[in-house]
């Protein structure tokens, strides 16, 4: 009875459900990616009990909408036949215990996450090895995780270098590596040479291969000058900045790690 | 020796413990014998006992818990900021703050800037020292 106080709403025109929009019209501007997120139509209440009931959420969804499109039922898709499984032959051998599984394993190796602080251009002070408490200058993470480094050579005497990023302290300061091209430099670059096997020889033939690695090869030398150089410029734009780079670091009197400001 | 600090409406005084480490307020009202109503322009007005607090010579002229507008004024009517920024304490306390934001690089700068000073300066005691000599 229409004194019960419910409008029932016209059939289809003023009052179409969102859901039947969604599906069967487009509009001009609409890509898929455009869509705002859709809210709950059925909020909570509390946990586990809505604020619509069955048959109000019925009509919100608008399903009694597509049956009257569909001609009184809901539109059904045939189903696809099923391939048929091709009839697998009962195996040869059971085993005698239970062979196990190994446990499914989806990680992938990805380079070790670097540190917000680290970006190209920052100088770095190198913690452990013969470089340790040098200033160097960040070029760019590699593929297995290692940083990238160059002291610049003629400014402090490292060379382009592999550095792990535990063994740095990233300070603040920034050089200007815009003109720096490092796409060249991967972990091969800095891998070991294969060494030719070689038939045991006379003494003198093993002095003369020893003395000849030793040497670094003149491309490598070519590539540290190419480097170098847009970063010098860089470097010698700033006062005291190649100095600095010069010089290491060192924990002094007075000086508290954890109070410091790098 | 007498005290020269009271403990007054309108004194001035840095924390020197807590959350707001370092900052100037203002007590603005005596609650008992350990705790102090204390208000400043950038903190909500609060408790705070005396141990947190550490008296300053600077005064201002308000009456007992005044509004937020009315401290404000007072506080530029006395100039507050700048006697603080210029007394001996108050520049010792920016000087310590800026040396604990120092960079690396500053740092370096510094060492060098000292240096330099420090020739500049045995360069003219060696003058002097050959004069008198």
């Amino acid at each position: 009875m229409l004194g019960l106080g419910q409008r029932f709403p016209p059939f289809h025109t003023a009052f179409e459900p969102a859901a039947l929009h969604r599906s069967y019209t487009t509009t001009e501007s609409m890509a898929p990616k455009d869509r705002k997120p859709h809210v709950c139509r059925n909020p909570d209440l509390i946990r586990g009990v809505g604020k619509y009931s069955r048959s109000k959420m019925y009509h919100k969804r608008g399903l009694w909408a597509i049956k009257a499109k569909n001609g009184g039922a809901f539109p059904k898709h045939e189903k696809k036949a099923a391939a048929a499984a091709p009839a697998e032959k009962p195996p040869k051998f059971y085993p005698a215990d239970d062979v196990k599984k190994p446990l499914v394993n989806k990680r992938k190796a990805r380079p070790t996450k670097l540190r917000a602080s680290i970006t190209p251009g920052t100088v770095l002070i190198i913690l452990a090895g013969r470089f340790k408490g040098k200033r160097v200058v960040f070029l760019k993470q590699l593929s297995s995780g290692l940083l990238l480094v160059t002291g610049p050579f003629k400014v402090n005497g490292v060379p382009l270098r592999r550095v792990n990023q535990s063994y740095v302290i990233a300070t603040s300061t920034k050089v200007d590596v815009s003109g720096v091209s490092v796409e060249k430099f991967d972990d091969k670059y800095f891998g070991k040479k294969v060494e030719k096997k070689k038939k045991k020889g006379e003494g003198e033939f093993f002095e003369a291969e020893k003395e000849e690695k030793n040497t670094l090869p003149h491309d490598k030398k070519d590539d540290q000058k190419t480097v170098d150089a847009a970063l010098i410029a860089s470097i010698e734009a700033v006062p005291d900045l190649k100095s600095y780079l010069g010089a290491r670091f060192s924990l002094k009197s007075g000086m508290k790690p954890h109070e410091l400001v790098f | 020796m007498p005290f020269k600090r009271y403990v007054e409406i309108g004194r001035i005084a840095l924390v020197n413990y807590g959350k707001d480490y370092g900052k100037l307020v203002v007590i603005v009202d005596v609650i008992d014998q350990n705790r102090a109503l204390v208000d400043s322009p950038d903190m909500v007005r609060g408790q705070m006992n005396f141990k947190r607090l550490t008296l300053t010579d600077i005064k201002i002229d308000i009456k007992r818990v005044p509004n937020k507008k009315t401290l404000i004024a007072a506080m530029e009517a006395a100039d507050v900021k700048n006697k603080w920024e210029n007394s001996s304490w108050g520049r010792k306390l920016i000087v310590q703050k800026k040396r604990a934001s120092l960079n690396d690089f500053d740092r370096f700068k510094i060492m060098l800037a000292k240096i330099k000073k420090a020739g500049v300066v045995r360069q003219e005691l060696a003058k002097l020292k050959k004069e008198t000599a």
